[in-house]
């Protein structure tokens, strides 16, 4: 069986399994549609979270991120784990205590606010929509790559199966279609690591291969790593080269940023109790990682295997020719992310670090005249089988785990943007006498309107598609989560207070971001460059959000103590969310 | 139904329990992962330092075995404190 029919059978399996799902898991009521009845189990909710938190991005990108730079951006790890441990202690039990169906609705009640909702509503679907426009184009990249179909007709099959479950389904549909998600994506990232690692260090557990002995220079792995890199002028994978101050900001800014994500919080609402809200979020964090441990092996080891496909003789010998390259280097160069240019007409693959100084003498003895070899960070997960010399099944399942991964959590931000939608702006604000009737089926006419629009921003992505997620996460940082952590923990801030302090971090963000980034993100239009020595308080874009939470913390109670205190109802409001007991009773309000 | 003493020594048991696993979990990934990297550079694992094994996988086994602990020991206050759900 030949490559092409491996990736058809297991991708069109895994999709014919996901619509099964989705006939099964329909939604018959707006409690079903929005929080799946409250009767999902802990285990299976963390698992559901799981898919839902982890995207294209963690999946494709961020072995990738790390492979290349190593230690440095250990901040991922780091970064989108340590949010968890903010949801479970501070977020989740008590928005579940609470009972209702959106995070803009916490707020809103919380706040005795309209004004503090609608702020809410608008930065959880500017955050959701910058977050899903990546999905969505990762799911065009996964297709094109593995089944020859062009961009635009993947993603319309994505956007296809994804209106089939989420629309008809609800959060019910959505979380057991996650379910499965989740089994197709770790299995799809961890069975080609056990392998590699076996192959590598013969542990099959990578995250102990990482630490492990490289089996062909019988030193440890990380050890040999480091001496081939740097023999090619490149960093030490496991020094630290970046600004110290803007790796602890990333980190945090991540942590909190993943902490405010409203498509995360909502899936807490799904389960039956507030003890049960405490432990999914741990079961969640299992769930991550198993996939969050493995990531830091796949990336040493397929950089080291980068090299010494490069370099089969080692850094000191020649390097391989063009003309004798392995087959999954010609695949990935018709797609154009992996770029090879002869620039000193040997024919060999010459490849080492040119941008650094210190090398220029070392490379210039040789006959070198620049690196030869340009390999996009995108790649790596979805080339390691190849690069492995793995079967063609594992290539496949590779295929459809990394759908896997972008459809879940597509549909996980699809479904926060239209509970929103109809439960916050038409029921809260429009017409709040809507039938449960009417307002599913507006739940059901926002999600596809939303995954149309989704499409839309998939198939014509605006030239700053990367670059949008900092300003997602710097979004749910800034404005989001304090406003939620203060709603529970103080019941001195009131509703100006806490406007005051979402449109504080708001702005504060947006307009640090679009200084650095371009107004809109349009080039050129920056007052700043975005790097350390430029940047207008020497902190880079993507790691501002930390800084807009902490003024959003501080506004909100500089001005709730000059404003007047709380009236008594929203002080019982606060007890009462603190308190686990009568959480039965919330549920079908 | 519980008390009004009862309910503020539960919140009070609550805060006192975040406080301390936050501060664990600033320490761990800023701390050893980051900022005290260098001072612990003597300390050897698996072919590279203490600080980058952190950074790469120790922290999130704490994130882990905060979250769990967490849980466990809420879910028994929730009880002694007869503020549990039935």
């Amino acid at each position: 069986m030949d490559q092409y029919t491996l990736n058809l059978l297991f991708v069109g399996a895994s999709f014919a399994l996901y619509i099964g799902i989705a006939i099964w898991a329909r939604a018959g009521s707006t409690s079903e549609f929005y929080a799946a009845g409250r009767g999902v189990h802990p285990v299976t909710n963390g698992m559901a979270t799981a898919a839902d938190w982890m995207s294209a991005a963690s999946f494709l990108s961020m072995a990738g991120l790390i492979a290349f730079v190593g230690y440095d951006n250990s901040t991922f790890l780091m970064g989108w784990t340590g949010g968890y441990v903010l949801l479970a202690l501070m977020l989740a039990p008590y928005l579940r205590k609470f009972g209702k169906f959106t995070v803009p609705e916490f707020i809103g009640d919380r706040f005795y606010s309209p004004t503090a909702r609608l702020v809410a509503v608008i930065c959880l679907i500017v955050a959701s929509v910058t977050y899903v426009i990546g999905q969505m184009t990762g799911v065009g990249v996964a297709f094109s790559r593995f089944l020859e179909v062009s961009n635009t007709a993947g993603l319309l099959i994505g956007a296809c199966v994804v209106f089939a479950y989420a629309v008809f389904g609800g959060m019910k549909g959505v979380t057991y279609t996650q379910v499965a998600q989740y089994c197709v994506l770790i299995m799809a990232y961890t069975i080609p690591a056990i392998f590699i690692s076996l192959q590598l260090t013969g542990n099959p557990i990578p995250p102990l291969g990482l630490l492990g002995e490289h089996q062909d220079s019988g030193q440890a792995l990380l050890k040999t790593l480091d001496q081939i890199v740097t023999d090619l002028g490149f960093n030490s994978y496991t020094g630290h080269h970046s600004n110290t101050l803007n790796m602890v900001l990333f980190t945090l800014s991540l942590m909190i940023g993943t902490a405010g994500l409203p498509h995360v919080i909502i899936r807490f609402f799904t389960v039956p109790k507030v003890a049960d809200a405490r432990w999914s979020a741990g079961w969640a964090l299992v769930f991550i990682a198993l996939l969050y441990l493995t990531a830091p092996a796949v990336g040493a080891m397929a950089r080291l295997n980068i090299m010494t496909t490069v370099y089969p003789n080692g850094v000191a010998e020649q390097p391989i020719a063009y003309d004798s390259r392995p087959d999954w280097m010609k695949n990935w160069e018709v797609t154009g992310l992996l770029k090879f240019e002869d620039k000193n007409g040997d024919g060999l693959i010459q490849f080492y670090n040119d941008k650094n100084a210190d090398f220029t003498a070392t490379a210039e003895a040789n006959g070198w005249t620049g690196s030869e070899l340009v390999v996009n960070n995108d790649i790596l997960v979805l080339a390691n089988p190849e690069i492995a010399q793995l079967p063609g099944w594992v290539i496949a399942l590779v295929a459809a785990g990394g759908l896997a991964a972008a459809l879940s959590t597509a549909a996980g931000l699809l479904l926060a943007i239209s509970s929103s939608v109809s439960h916050d702006l038409i029921k809260g604000q429009l017409n709040p006498n809507i039938s449960e009737k009417g307002e599913l089926m507006s739940a059901r006419v926002a999600m596809a309107v939303a995954i149309a629009v989704a499409t839309y921003l998939g198939l014509n992505p605006p030239g700053f598609a990367a670059q949008t997620v900092a300003l997602a996460f710097g979004i749910a940082a800034a404005s989001i989560f304090p406003v939620l952590m203060m709603g529970i923990f103080s019941t001195r801030v009131n509703n100006k207070g806490a406007v005051a302090g979402m449109l504080t971090g708001l702005i504060f963000t947006v307009v640090y971001i679009f200084l650095h980034k371009g107004w809109l993100f349009i080039p050129g239009t920056n007052s700043f460059p975005d790097t350390v020595d430029g940047s207008l308080l020497g902190i880079t874009s993507v790691s501002i959000g930390s800084i807009g939470a902490i003024l959003n913390f501080a506004v909100a109670f500089i001005v709730s103590n000059m404003t007047e205190d709380t009236p008594q109802e929203i002080k019982d409001l606060v007890e009462s969310v603190r308190i686990p007991r009568g959480a039965g009773a919330a549920t079908d309000h | 139904m519980a008390d009004n003493s009862s309910k503020n020594s539960y919140w009070s048991a609550n805060l006192r329990l975040i406080i301390i696993s936050l501060i664990i979990w600033a320490i761990v990934p800023f701390g050893f992962g980051i900022l005290l990297r260098p001072a612990l550079m003597g300390i050897s694992v698996g072919g590279a330092d203490f600080g980058f094994w952190v950074a790469q996988q120790g922290s999130i086994l704490v994130f882990l075995a905060l979250i769990f602990f967490y849980a466990w020991r809420m879910n028994k206050l929730d009880r002694e404190h007869g503020v549990d759900e039935e």
